[in-house]
């Protein structure tokens, strides 16, 4: 049941994912883009944790947690370069 | 018993891919960028909250140790969602709004994020006075 429920939940993340891509080629504005790019870090995320769930091990969580603060850093960076036009003024 | 945590861990699974996907495709069905600044924040951190505590439930049970990895990755993304809305927020306003676009403050003062620098405040801590 687990498995089925892992299948499931990694092919509703996998068609976010590819939203979030289609969004990134049709955005409006480059805010846009920037808001599709940080969910797209927010379902890879999931996707790597499942993938962990699914093999069994735990060393995919290490690699969450880096992705999840390397999206919050390139998030950050994008929109103050965007605001400012500079990063560390 | 195994089969309770079994219920209970699948049932987290498919709530978080419901919520993940919701996110996902609000971000391409809403009409404009600070109403798809909602969909995402909201509905992805809840999905990856629910898949994160299914992976903490599943590792505590079926592998019998307890890891606090996930715990923390979900207080970190908890933490930042609001903040990198806030911050896309403030560079949407900033590049496609003027302050005649925004609605009333409804205080003395305009708002906050298009007050120009020239206009200084006075500081809330005096500088300490040089002998």
């Amino acid at each position: 049941m687990i498995t089925f429920a892992i299948a499931f939940a990694s092919i509703c993340f996998g068609l976010g994912l590819l939203f979030n891509l289609w969004r990134v080629f049709n955005a409006s504005g480059v805010t846009d883009r920037v808001l599709a790019l940080d969910t797209m870090v927010i379902n890879i995320i999931a996707l790597l944790v499942l993938y962990g769930m699914s093999v069994g091990t735990g060393v995919y969580f290490e690699a969450a947690l880096l992705f999840a603060m390397t999206g919050f850093v390139s998030t950050v960076a994008y929109c103050k370069f965007i605001l400012r036009g500079d990063i560390i003024e | 018993m195994d089969q309770i945590f079994e219920i209970l861990i699948a049932g987290l699974l498919i709530a978080a891919g419901i919520f993940g996907i919701v996110g996902s495709f609000g971000l391409i069905k809403l009409p404009e960028t600070m109403t798809r600044l909602h969909a995402p924040t909201k509905a992805s951190t809840l999905g990856v909250g629910g898949v994160l505590v299914a992976s903490m439930i599943y590792f505590f049970v079926f592998e019998g140790k307890l890891s606090w990895h996930e715990l923390l990755i979900t207080l970190f993304i908890f933490l930042t969602a609001p903040i990198t809305a806030n911050f896309i927020a403030k560079a949407y306003m900033h590049r496609n709004l003027t302050p005649k676009d925004m609605p009333e403050s409804n205080t003395a003062r305009g708002w906050a994020t298009y007050e120009d620098e020239a206009e200084t405040q006075e500081p809330l801590m005096t500088k300490p006075k040089r002998p």
